[in-house]
């Protein structure tokens, strides 16, 4: 099933996630990335949610999300031209005498060393979410113990 | 000056016109209560709350008013769930408080406390939980506002009891501005365009009606696009009243217990013209071969119901009322003669019917009675299953708002304290509840609000001894394996309506049906049970199976 990715403005109220939420619970459609947050009005949120289904499906539920009376705005960013970020934070297994060649790699992804222990390496890295996807690809063979990501959040660019 | 919150609900609800509210009283109500008693609006105790929020719907049903509802938290909260789904699923504004326990319990399992805004988050329009006392009033006007505007629909507050208990100055707000929530009454001028052109271009159009019409007080325009463009009309079960059912242009209801005219005339059409309705599954069977090369225009207010279940050509969000009224002013009328024609021919050939007999009563002859006795001029209200079909098929409807069902949840249970509530609407009709003998044991404790009321409501029990609805189903498709859906266990109903202090009558002989019904509808200051013993295995037809063609329909008892 295609990947959707859906911005949501809503009022920045109690109760205002699980409404959201419920939508796709009820479809039996599990969410695979949410990210909210304050915007710009303190009396706004924003939620960026990225869910697989069906075109059909999901068209019901954004009309449906357009419905609920604490969603000020949806729009679909799966087409769209957008400024995305997302961020990771990995502990990657690191002999000391692996330190050097995981450091390395993570210059060339702009990876923020957080924490060296004798047995790991903790690395936060930021970006577009396609190129974090490459670099866990790329540290993998190392063993990657914990890993967690924030979700994306996705921005519709100003520019076309 | 500050009063409680309380008496701010109370001033609220009278600043909404509340006419009547329907409720149940328990620990954390009790200041809301205190409050009410001396409100300048009647209050109707049920003896179960599920009764008072049924009768709360048909009471709006009947009116077209909102329906309010006070219950107490947990358990009365509880009750309310399946009355308030019902509302949701057929459009019907309510209002309904229920009470939580105080702030400061919230979460900590205290007595009677369950997560009410959690719960019926689906099965609401929206829902509150008041918070802070200032929110009150503000919350009150919205939900009125929200629960009657764009597509109606239950709205839930949920009140702390210490809120209830706390003061602050009333100020009742006159206006409501909510910036997610602006319903589109204006259909589109260019769609309204197009559709025209369509509609006077169509070989074989049809009009497919439904609550959205009754809903939004559209029937008089409706009527007059008939008129002017000779179409004929087939409404959905909550459509039934839109269009006098009598006139040679109506071809009754659709859908898997419609006529054989109706389902094969949308079928065969080449355009299909939907206003109010939602392309529901019970009337587009297998949604593949529902219609073959229509296309379809669809007038609704809710956007999230265009193309939901069936592609649309040409979509109108809008009233159907102002969208009608705009439609009227252009639309030329099609060239469909040889259509009406041939849809006349389909409607003689084809009649709606049942086999009669002398030595049983039949279901279907009861409710032709009844339609014969009332002048057609009852409102009708149904339980669910086979009475709720017969009393579709068989009561002949002239007016919108006569006839009152839980189309979209079928809940059981419904029409008895729903009749109630039409009663209470529409002093000046007859109100009959056409009962199953399953369905009539669901609320029957409710008779004694009617009782005390002196609501001379009819529960006309078609009495066959069966789950009627789920024995059919049991006899065609499952090996006539009739498990569990005998209920030949039952009460003496006329004996229970004595008990109760209601007139009660049993009728065994089919020369007595129309005496029964003569004496009943004299009677008009008490319910009446009338307890029909009807043919046992009578069946509903037609009928198309669930998610069949209208290719399998089943137009008879198969020897």
């Amino acid at each position: 099933m295609k990947q959707h990715i859906i911005s949501v403005t809503v009022e920045n109220k109690f109760g205002v996630l699980a409404r959201v939420a419920g939508l796709f619970s009820a479809r039996g459609y599990n969410i695979d990335s949410l990210a909210v947050s304050n915007t710009c009005m303190d009396d706004v949120s924003i939620m960026t949610i990225v869910v697989r289904g069906d075109d059909r499906v999901i068209e019901q539920v954004k009309k449906q999300l357009n419905k609920l009376i604490d969603v000020i705005k949806v729009s679909d960013h799966t087409n769209s031209p957008v400024i995305e970020r997302e961020f990771v934070l990995m502990r990657v297994n690191a002999a000391p005498d692996k330190r050097a060649e995981i450091i390395k790699l993570g210059e060339v992804y702009n990876a923020n060393i957080a924490e060296i222990s004798p047995r790991s390496i903790t690395l936060g890295v930021k970006g577009e979410p396609q190129r974090l996807d490459e670099f866990i690809e790329l540290l993998r063979p190392y063993g990657i113990k914990e890993l967690m990501r924030t979700g994306r959040i996705s921005m519709l660019k100003e520019i076309i | 000056m500050k009063v409680k919150g309380s008496d701010i609900i109370i001033e609220s609800l009278k600043k909404e016109n509340v006419e009547v509210m329907f409720g149940y009283p328990g620990g954390v109500v009790i200041p809301i209560f205190h409050s009410l008693f001396n409100a300048p609006f009647k209050f109707i105790l049920s003896r179960h709350e599920q009764g008072a929020v049924h009768a709360a719907d048909g009471y709006a049903r009947a009116s077209g008013k909102t329906g309010v509802v006070l219950a107490t938290s947990g358990p009365g909260a509880t009750n309310l769930v399946t009355g308030i789904a019902t509302a949701y699923m057929d459009s019907v504004p309510l209002v309904v408080f229920t009470g939580q326990v105080s702030r400061d319990m919230i979460g900590n399992d205290a007595f009677q406390e369950v997560d009410v805004t959690g719960i019926t988050r689906p099965i609401t329009k929206h829902n509150y939980l008041v918070q802070d006392i200032k929110d009150l009033s503000r919350i009150i006007k919205e939900a009125f506002h929200i629960a009657s505007t764009g597509r109606p629909g239950p709205v839930v507050i949920d009140v702390p009891v210490d809120i209830s208990n706390s003061t602050y100055k009333f100020e009742y707000p006159d206006t409501v501005s909510i910036r997610g929530y602006k319903p589109n009454y204006e259909g589109h001028p260019g769609q309204i365009k197009k559709a025209a052109k369509l509609i006077e271009s169509a070989k074989r159009p049809v009009i497919y009606a439904g609550g959205g019409v009754i809903i939004s007080d559209a029937s008089k325009e409706l009527r007059e696009f008939v008129k002017k463009t000779g179409i004929p009309i087939t409404t959905t079960l909550l459509g039934l009243g839109i269009y006098p059912e009598t006139d040679p242009l109506s071809l009754e209801m659709l859908g898997m217990h419609g006529t054989y005219y109706a389902n094969h005339a949308v079928h065969n059409s080449d355009l299909l013209i939907a206003v109010g309705a939602r392309f529901d599954d019970r009337v587009t069977g297998k949604i593949a071969t529902f219609i073959r090369e229509a296309k379809v225009i669809h007038i609704d207010i809710d956007p999230a119901s265009v193309s939901k279940n069936v592609m649309v050509d040409v979509p109108i969000v809008g009233d159907c009322k102002r969208v009608l009224q705009e439609l009227n002013k252009i639309i030329e009328p099609p060239k469909i003669d040889e259509w009406v024609d041939e849809i006349m021919k389909l409607k003689n050939d084809n009649p709606l019917t049942y086999e009669d007999s002398e030595s049983v009563i039949k279901p279907q002859f009861v409710v032709e009675e009844l339609y014969r006795l009332t002048k057609g001029e009852a409102i009708i209200t149904t339980e669910v299953g086979q009475n709720q079909m017969w009393a579709a098929q068989f009561y002949k409807y002239s007016e919108p708002r006569t006839f009152i069902s839980s189309g979209g949840l079928g809940t059981m249970g419904y029409g008895f304290p729903a009749a109630i509530g039409a009663q209470l609407a529409r002093p000046d009709k007859r109100v009959i509840d056409i009962a199953g003998d399953g369905s009539i044991q669901m609320n029957i404790q409710e008779l004694i609000v009617a009782v005390q009321h002196r609501l001379p409501v009819i529960i006309a029990i078609l009495n066959n001894g069966f789950l009627g609805m789920v024995r059919q189903w049991q006899q065609l498709f499952y090996d006539k394996r009739y498990s569990h859906t005998c209920i030949k266990s039952a009460p003496d109903f006329a004996r229970l309506a004595e008990a109760y202090g209601a007139v009660g009558i049993r009728i065994d002989k089919k020369t007595d049906v129309e005496p029964a019904i003569k004496k009943a509808l004299s009677v008009k200051d008490t319910p009446i049970i009338l307890d029909f013993h009807v043919a046992k295995e009578e069946n509903v037809y037609p009928m198309v199976p669930a998610g069949k063609s209208i290719k399998e329909t089943i137009m008879r008892e198969l020897a």
